[in-house]
């Protein structure tokens, strides 16, 4: 009966906070995507001033607890005369934190496409730049997707840390109906439930993804190579 | 009539200390079949690649027609545009099909629009027979299939010689045959190329000039009659015959 009542009680909360997480994970994917993809770029092309910095950025926000640039960007940049809102924080270290690992699933991937494929698109004529955008990207994004598959069900998870700074998330929700209703168990157990329905509903979209962009014979193909 | 399309002199290309061929001069005429043969080792595919300029040549210079491609400033994607290549494992772009491989340089390199693209790579994949499986992606196709899709990629360009490295030596034995077939029919249509193969069945009917190359300099060159019945060297005789009888049983078949 608690339970029920306590559902009833929060249910609305739980959505909201659910939608927040949801907003959480996609923007701090998207953003750590586009970073990730030029780190992963620059890390193998670039010159080696470049790909060395690509190379710092990569192994220090992969060395440090999120928590750590989480509070770095919301409490620390404002004593430089930066201050970013709560949920602009969680974006940027969210984003900045997550290229750091996409980076990583992106550039193994670029790597076995391999040069063999870049010598094949100068071969008739093409840019270096266009190689790497109409023939190695190509590719290598279909490639890294079951690894990288990882990046977006760890993010979802990771977002959770966020409620530190007060940002409204699922996590957040849950520690009010904790303390409201002297009801932790309940409470943090029906958010628990919610965030693996996302999941696995977040699974069943990545797999339909790599479904929907499978070449025919491609991996084996890469194997062979 | 034999106008130069090529133009080698005095071609070097070191890795560190390790020379890898060394004052190679060749002069490809225009609609000739070169063939260079050689044993493994001796910089036939890394000479190929310069020519291209897919590797950069340390000495030496290159002419195509009449630009010195090998000088200062020159614009190797405009360059390659011109000179086709045909890879020994095919190298198609497997996330294409037979006709995309064909069509991406005629829209990206020479900005054709796409209706005009897909059917100039429709007429290059008939060119190779292959024109029933414009829409298979590579995973899909064979071996011999793949790589007249290669040859089909590199003519679509419309280039002014066409370089091949070793394109059958990757194949199954029954699938040789079709490449080669592709290859004389080009050589007769007049296409200028230049050859790296072992085929030596291929070599003495098209070519019309054998080079024979071993550690990294070209030992002789001349007719397929000069070199397998009057060659300068012993070495060369001996070269020949060896690759004749390795390679011919496994011809004969195709």
């Amino acid at each position: 009966m608690e339970w029920l009542q306590l559902l009833q009680r929060f249910f609305g909360d739980f959505v909201r906070g659910a939608g927040v997480t949801l907003e959480l994970t996609a923007v701090g994917l998207l953003l750590g995507f586009v970073l990730g993809l030029l780190l992963a770029l620059a890390k193998i092309y670039a010159p080696r001033w470049l790909s060395g910095i690509a190379t710092a950025y990569i192994e220090i926000f992969r060395g440090t607890p999120l928590l750590v640039q989480l509070f770095l960007i919301y409490y620390g940049l404002p004593s430089l005369g930066i201050t970013l809102s709560q949920t602009l924080s969680a974006y940027l270290a969210l984003g900045l934190n997550s290229a750091a690992y996409q980076a990583e699933y992106l550039r193994g991937a670029i790597q076995a496409i391999g040069p063999s494929q870049m010598m094949a698109g100068r071969s008739i004529g093409l840019s270096r730049w266009q190689t790497i955008r109409h023939v190695i990207l190509p590719q290598a994004l279909r490639l890294a997707l079951p690894s990288w598959s990882n990046e977006p069900i760890s993010l979802l998870k990771t977002t959770a840390v966020v409620f530190l700074i007060a940002v409204q998330d699922l996590m957040a929700k849950a520690k009010r109906a904790a303390t409201i209703t002297y009801n932790p168990i309940g409470s943090y157990l029906a958010v628990a439930v919610v965030y693996l329905l996302m999941v696995f509903a977040l699974n069943a979209l990545l797999k339909w993804l790599e479904r929907k962009t499978k070449i025919p014979g491609f991996d084996i193909d890469v194997k062979r190579v | 009539m034999s106008k130069p399309i090529l133009t080698v002199k005095q071609l070097t290309k070191r890795y560190g200390s390790n020379t890898i061929f060394e004052n190679i001069d060749l002069t490809v005429n225009e609609g000739d079949t070169i063939v260079i043969i050689g044993p493994s080792g001796t910089g036939k595919s890394t000479l190929l690649r310069c020519l291209n300029l897919l590797t950069k040549p340390d000495g030496g210079q290159i002419w195509l027609d009449e630009l010195e491609i090998t000088a200062k400033g020159t614009d190797e994607d405009h360059v390659r545009q011109h000179i086709g290549m045909v890879f020994q494992n095919f190298l198609l772009f497997n996330h294409l099909t037979a006709l995309e491989n064909v069509k991406l340089g005629l829209v990206r390199v020479k900005h054709m629009p796409e209706k005009e693209a897909e059917t100039k790579a429709l007429e290059e994949l008939t060119r190779v027979g292959l024109a029933d499986r414009a829409g298979h992606y590579p995973g899909q196709l064979s071996g011999g299939q793949q790589q007249r899709v290669g040859i089909a990629r590199a003519l679509a360009m419309d280039p002014r010689v066409m370089l091949f490295d070793e394109p059958t030596s990757a194949l199954d034995p029954e699938l040789i045959g079709e490449v080669l077939e592709v290859m004389r029919k080009l050589a007769l249509d007049g296409m200028t190329m230049v050859v790296v193969t072992h085929e030596m069945g291929f070599a003495r009917e098209v070519a019309d000039r054998i080079v024979f190359m071993e550690k990294g300099s070209i030992v002789e060159e001349g007719s397929p009659d000069d070199l397998f019945y009057h060659p300068k060297y012993d070495r060369t005789r001996e070269f020949l015959w060896k690759i004749t009888e390795l390679y011919g049983k496994k011809e004969a078949q195709t």
